[in-house]
């Protein structure tokens, strides 16, 4: 089991410097400098002015020299100081929007397995039910429905309308005199609608993933061989078919990482939630070089941090995994 | 010929997939002949009709520069469908080169080719898709080529694993041993046996390549106004949501319905190519 995730944990690094040098190569090979940023908005920058910002921040250097001292920095967990006009170091502008982003994921996460997973078994003990069919439609209405979009009526109805729900950030004015219980039912429900909004897109593709797992587990001949020997159909369901749907399952885990992580970007924006969402956005928008890579480089590890937790059900799941 | 007949028999009797069949087939002619379905011209301003309600004049009514919604909208379903269909295309063929390459000459290039998926599927494609449009400029071939070049991984897994089981059958041992070079082998026997997979993943995928670029768009890097999309339509819609409802709710809807009919099609024709999935 050790000797299996550790050989697991090891493969991760070769992707992880792939993931990197891809995205150092693409950021910085990809035509507009931060420097012309600076300089539209500064109508006095001479061209020479400009070439020496270029060489402070080091972007004369030949882009193999540039990614060899940007790899020896991170190496230290140093990601350097943000181009933007506060100039203050990219990782404290990270460290305090990384908490609120897990947590909405974070939960997010376990809402989707804990509702998709239901579902999808019940869809797949009666495959063509009214409920299932239901199911079915609504699973494709989930996947079509643009999440933004959905996020802007969602809005509209319990903010403008309703006015049940607050439609931006994560405190109202007043959160500092309110009672620990107000506090909590404040952070609450700013939270609701981007949790909804994160759970929305994933729901849909996992609950059809768990259908069809379970569909073909059910048609495996142990499956007969039980219902042969007389087992009832809940132990039947739980005891032996759903622990060989959910293998597949896990792996969707670590996959199912990225798409969380751009929908941050979406639904962190439209809440005006400060994440990491919405200060990626920000980066983009400033052509922030330390700041995007510093953020890939979070992403890709909370991304690969996911494949192995994945790994790590599936061997505690599966104990031929182990064995081998 | 009689594959074909069993195919469209089952097609056929899965009602949604036809639905969406249908759908998808109007919308594409609505947007070949835009100029002949939109009511007026998508870009006219009108200032004495500024978001005016939906009516007889403007069926879907008009935005804060009084144009024409609906008309906005069939012009928009011309950019959105062809950003779909392009970026798709891209993303296709690349897979398919790539899958095929590392299937069929397996080795070390196919250990590269696959290392770079795996990469490529960690990397959170959104985020580096947002960085590249906002570097390079949010014109429309920038969206089609970098949402192609980002999302041809699928393809690629999917074809490899069907070269490496068409490469043991005996009819590729027949071509190879009577000579037959290749790129012969790759094109003309193993690639056609290939394909299905593919269809169904370019009709799903141009499903995702709309949403993309509606996303896209309304963070402001998407297609660029004036020129119409449903996802810039919508964006520009967002400041007036609260007075007009009709700017985000219509363009919303055009691309939940398209990218319903196009998932309805793809599944279906996933079931029709493959029956043993539907049970």
């Amino acid at each position: 089991m050790l000797k299996y995730l550790s050989k697991k944990a090891f493969e991760l690094i070769p992707t992880f410097f792939g993931i990197t040098l891809i995205s150092f190569f693409l950021i910085h090979l990809t035509p507009g400098k931060p420097t012309d940023v600076m300089s539209e908005l500064n109508p006095k920058m001479t061209p020479e002015a400009r070439l020496r910002l270029e060489k402070y921040y080091g972007l004369d250097k030949p882009i193999i020299v540039q990614y060899a001292k940007w790899l020896s920095r991170l190496i230290t967990c140093d990601f350097g100081e943000s181009f933007s006009q506060d100039k203050r170091l990219v990782w404290d502008k990270i460290k305090e929007r990384l908490p609120i982003t897990i947590f909405i994921n974070f939960v997010a996460l376990i809402l989707i397995f804990l509702i998709a997973i239901p579902i999808g078994i019940r869809c797949a003990i009666r495959p063509n039910s009214l409920y299932d069919n239901i199911t079915t439609v609504s699973v494709f209405i989930g996947l079509a429905t643009p999440t933004f979009w959905l996020a802007l009526i969602l809005q509209l109805i319990f903010g403008v309308y309703l006015g049940w729900l607050p439609i931006s950030g994560i405190k109202s004015l007043g959160y500092e005199g309110m009672s620990l219980l107000g506090k909590m039912w404040d952070f609450t429900s700013h939270l609701i609608l981007p949790i909804f909004i994160s759970i929305f897109g994933g729901l849909a593709g996992l609950s059809r993933y768990m259908r069809s797992n379970m569909i073909e587990v059910l048609n495996q001949e142990y499956i007969m061989t039980a219902r042969a020997k007389g087992l009832s159909e809940k132990a039947i369901i739980y005891k032996h078919a759903l622990r060989n749907a959910l293998l597949p399952v896990i792996t969707i885990l670590g996959l199912s990482i990225p798409g969380l992580i751009g929908g941050s970007v979406i639904f962190e924006t439209i809440f005006a939630i400060p994440g990491m969402g919405q200060l990626s956005y920000m980066a983009v928008m400033t052509r922030d070089y330390p700041l995007i890579m510093a953020l890939l480089v979070i992403d890709a590890f909370l991304v690969l941090i996911g494949n192995l937790l994945a790994d790590i059900g599936y061997a505690l799941a599966d104990p031929r995994i182990r064995v081998k | 010929m009689i594959i074909m007949n069993m195919f469209w028999k089952r097609f056929k009797k899965n009602k949604l997939a036809v639905g969406g069949a249908i759908f998808v087939f109007l919308l594409v002619i609505v947007a070949i002949a835009a100029p002949l379905f939109a009511p007026q011209d998508p870009n006219a301003i009108d200032v004495d009709s500024i978001l005016q309600l939906p009516s007889v004049i403007h069926p879907l009514g008009t935005d804060d520069l009084g144009r024409d919604v609906l008309s906005r909208m069939i012009w928009g379903a011309r950019i959105s469908l062809a950003v779909g269909f392009v970026a798709v295309g891209i993303a296709t063929l690349i897979g398919v080169i790539l899958g095929a390459i590392a299937g069929y000459y397996r080795g070390l290039i196919e250990s590269l080719i696959m290392r770079l998926v795996d990469i490529m599927l960690t990397i959170p494609s959104f985020f580096l898709i947002l960085t590249v449009i906002a570097f390079v400029g949010p014109g429309i071939w920038n969206i089609m080529v970098v949402i192609g070049v980002t999302s041809w991984m699928g393809v690629a897994r999917l074809v490899r694993a069907e070269f490496l089981s068409l490469n043991e059958r005996e009819f590729i041992l027949a071509a190879k041993s009577v000579g037959a070079s290749n790129t012969r082998i790759i094109l003309r026997h193993i690639l056609p046996n290939a394909l299905s997979p593919v269809y169904v993943y370019f009709i799903l995928g141009i499903a995702g390549a709309i949403l993309l670029e509606s996303a896209l768009s309304f963070l402001g890097l998407g297609v660029q106004p004036p020129a119409p999309s449903w996802g810039n339509i919508l964006a520009s819609g967002r400041e007036n949501m609260e007075i007009a409802w009709w700017l985000v709710v219509f363009p919303g809807m055009a691309i939940l319905v398209t990218c319903l009919s196009y998932y309805l099609l793809g599944e279906g024709i996933r079931e029709a190519l493959d029956p043993r999935l539907k049970t």
